[in-house]
């Protein structure tokens, strides 16, 4: 059961972060990136560092999203596809 | 050309990785070392329920205070590099009926949740940092829901040094009386218990209090100075 939530973990993990180099839409990739910590936290959990999943979570996957997604908009970025 | 040092540069630091892994010795630092004298001994001599939180703020709380220092740091070059917005400038309109209720409703739970995290900081998972974290969420949130009423910058900035300085004050406190910086005090307590862990929590209420009021000052400040 546990190596199969990590197993399941790992790899939207690893298809998050491909998707991040490869998505076009700034937006887009700011969001793959928060799955990532989001996948990441889930793994912390399974290898039993609930701290750091909290760690993770919050500020991997809550603030630093954030942060970027206000920093595309300041920067003017911040575009959703099909708004030209 | 850059794409080919790119991937030269990926393989050299992929050996250098292969290398470092190769010499490690896995045994000897899961079995012996540091750690597991600290699980032997940290409920008796910090009395948290949480061993993570005992080191974090007991055995390396200096190093608790330089992570306070460079997030402080990070905030202010925020906080210089964007300036104050203008008075006339223009602010956003309200946004839709969803997120706008959406705050209402989530801001009282998520004052709960954060101040149950930093409170409980030394007895279940988490503490200062994810519970300031949350805090600063809570208090982001009804502004990218109204942007016309913004944060009051005084305030957070009040909070924030004042948390600050709390934290030095407890180190300071504690290198009076048992003569080491941020020692813990008051002493153990009952394992387990809400107030234990002596000076523990008050520390772990400064650090969220903190954290919770930089980030949203520098979350606010990012999205309220106009582009």
């Amino acid at each position: 059961m546990l190596f199969w939530i990590a197993l399941i973990s790992v790899v939207v993990m690893l298809s998050a972060a491909v998707a991040v180099l490869l998505l076009e839409n700034y937006l887009a990739a700011t969001a793959a990136l928060s799955v990532v910590s989001l996948a990441l936290s889930v793994l912390f959990i399974v290898l039993q560092a609930p701290d750091v999943a909290l760690t993770e979570a919050a500020v991997g996957a809550g603030v630093s999203s954030v942060i970027l997604a206000i920093t595309l908009r300041r920067v003017g970025l911040w575009k959703i596809e099909g708004e030209k | 050309m850059t794409l080919l040092s790119g991937l030269i540069f990926t393989i050299g630091l992929g050996l250098l990785l292969i290398v470092v892994i190769k010499s490690l010795i896995f045994e000897q630092v899961l079995t012996g070392g540091i750690g597991s004298i600290i699980l032997e001994q940290a409920p008796n001599d910090v009395g948290t329920a949480n061993i993570v939180s005992s080191v974090l703020l007991a055995y390396r709380g200096l190093d608790t205070l330089g992570e306070l220092t460079v997030l402080f740091v990070a905030a202010t070059a925020v906080g210089l590099v964007l300036g104050q917005p203008r008075p006339d400038a223009p602010r956003d309109p309200d946004a839709g009926f969803i997120l706008r209720s959406a705050a209402d409703l989530l801001f009282p739970f998520m004052i709960i949740l954060g101040a149950y995290i930093i409170l409980h900081g030394h007895l279940t998972p988490g503490g200062g940092f994810q519970g300031g974290a949350i805090l600063a969420a809570a208090f982001f949130i009804p502004i990218l829901a109204s942007p016309s009423s913004p944060l009051n910058h005084k305030v957070s900035s009040l909070v924030e040094g004042l948390a600050g300085s709390a934290f030095i004050l407890i180190g300071l406190l504690a290198l009076f009386d048992k003569g080491y910086f941020l020692a813990p005090l008051l002493g153990t307590g009952e394992v387990g218990e809400l107030f234990s862990a002596g000076s523990l929590p008050l520390l772990y209420l400064a650090v969220g209090l903190k954290v919770g009021a930089e980030l949203a000052g520098l979350l606010a400040r990012l999205h309220e100075t106009e582009v």
